[in-house]
């Protein structure tokens, strides 16, 4: 090879990088999207997270659509229910770690916890890749649960369901809440906390 | 409540510091350590001649070992309690400490007289070693698994016996200060497998207790 076809070559592969790089940054990754809101959440921009809990919802409804073509009606169960999940864990999130790979192993992880309360083994021998797949599509078309939340959180004890009323429910301040209550003000924060995570094992309970 | 509603409802005040892991990890290991430490300080006592044991190699070497497996452990726990966290790095990081013990303890006896040689592994305390470490694990291995319920391990046995394998090295340190035995092969046999006594209990545990 020639000095000059070997300089050639050089410049064609550092076109080609380019040109491979110039496309990443122009097609918009849904992850870093997702990334960005999630953050930006957790920062305390309730608008930002409520964008990411509706986008986060729509991509596992056209995921779990897509796999679990037997069982329809139990797609909006477990979209719930990972949603509720995601939430409740989302202190587990960490900001140098792939959005894909904690959202897509929770949803790999309830899905599967559901499978196995239902006693679906049969299902489980699919290679599941949620990892990969689950920013394939979206899948905006909610549909109503078979279990009712609703129900679930009034069985809770007043202590948790009254804070989550107030201000999750109501969207009241904690402050606020603390006042109608009687409560403390952090007494109203772990309610809320304590609350959600009971509704999760409520949920898993009852199915 | 539909999705719609659900989400709405969780999304009211999603702000969330992100460090709350790390502490929880961290409030774990300190107080399960420290009680450990005092349990075994109570009911064995730490060795009358430590302050010239602790002129000896030998003596920070057995603090070391379990030490720098514990800091595996620790990266391995926190790791299996985010989910997707990426793992192909931890078993290699449990391995080194082991195999490092298990290179010197060799060439401990290979230095050492043929006839001395049972002596340094079935020196009088072995059958007492490997229990008593398990003894004192539990403390941290309490400690631990408290600090992965409050968090979101997907792989449950594994993450168990992580805790419990971290519970057994914190309880390896607080009896490596009463431990009398000054041989390393001692230390790289019977340590490793009290260690392993919670790590099983650890697994076990997990998947019963860890669901979320």
């Amino acid at each position: 090879m020639t000095v000059n076809s070997r300089a050639m070559a050089g410049r064609l592969r550092e076109a080609g990088e380019n040109f491979f790089s110039l496309a990443c940054n122009l097609v918009p990754r849904p992850d870093e999207h997702l990334r960005e809101l999630l953050l930006r959440g957790l920062g305390g921009d309730p608008a930002a997270y409520h964008g990411f809990l509706r986008e986060l919802g729509a991509h596992l409804r056209a995921l779990l659509r897509r796999r679990l073509t037997g069982m329809p009606d139990d797609v909006e169960d477990i979209v719930q229910e990972t949603l509720l999940a995601v939430h409740n864990q989302r202190h587990t999130y960490n900001a140098a770690q792939p959005l894909t790979a904690w959202a897509g192993a929770i949803a790999k992880y309830k899905m599967t916890d559901f499978l196995r309360r239902h006693g679906r083994r049969e299902r489980l021998t699919d290679p599941l890749d949620e990892v990969t797949e689950l920013m394939h599509a979206k899948d905006d078309r909610a549909g109503e649960a078979r279990r009712d939340i609703a129900i679930l959180l009034d069985a809770l004890p007043e202590r948790q369901r009254l804070p989550i009323v107030h201000v999750k429910l109501e969207g009241r301040s904690v402050l606020e809440a603390a006042r109608l209550t009687g409560m403390s003000v952090s007494a109203v924060k772990v309610g809320v906390h304590r609350g959600l995570r009971a509704l999760a094992a409520k949920l898993r309970e009852r199915t | 409540m539909t999705t719609d509603e659900l989400t709405a409802l969780l999304a009211r005040g999603g702000g969330m510091p992100q460090d709350a892991p790390a502490r929880r990890h961290a409030t774990a290991v300190a107080s399960g350590a420290f009680t450990s430490a005092v349990l075994m300080a109570l009911t064995l006592g730490v060795r009358a001649d430590i302050s010239q044991a602790a002129l000896l190699p030998m003596f920070w070497l057995k603090l070391a070992f379990p030490g720098a497996l514990a800091a595996a452990c620790l990266v391995a726990v926190m790791r299996l309690s985010r989910p997707g966290a990426p793992l192909a790095a931890v078993p290699v990081l449990l391995a080194l400490p082991v195999i490092a013990v298990w290179l010197v303890a060799a060439a401990a006896l290979a230095q050492s007289e043929p006839a001395l040689r049972p002596a340094m592994v079935f020196a009088p305390t072995w059958q007492s070693c490997p229990l008593l470490i398990a003894a004192f694990s539990v403390p941290p291995l309490i400690a631990a698994l408290w600090a992965l319920n409050g968090l979101a391990p997907t792989h449950l046995a594994l993450a168990g016996g992580a805790a419990g394998l971290l519970a057994g090295t914190l309880g390896a340190l607080a009896y490596a200060l009463h431990c009398p035995e000054m041989a390393v092969p001692f230390a790289a046999l019977w340590y490793p497998l009290g260690m392993l006594i919670p790590a099983a209990a650890g697994a076990m545990l997990g998947t019963a207790l860890l669901r979320w």
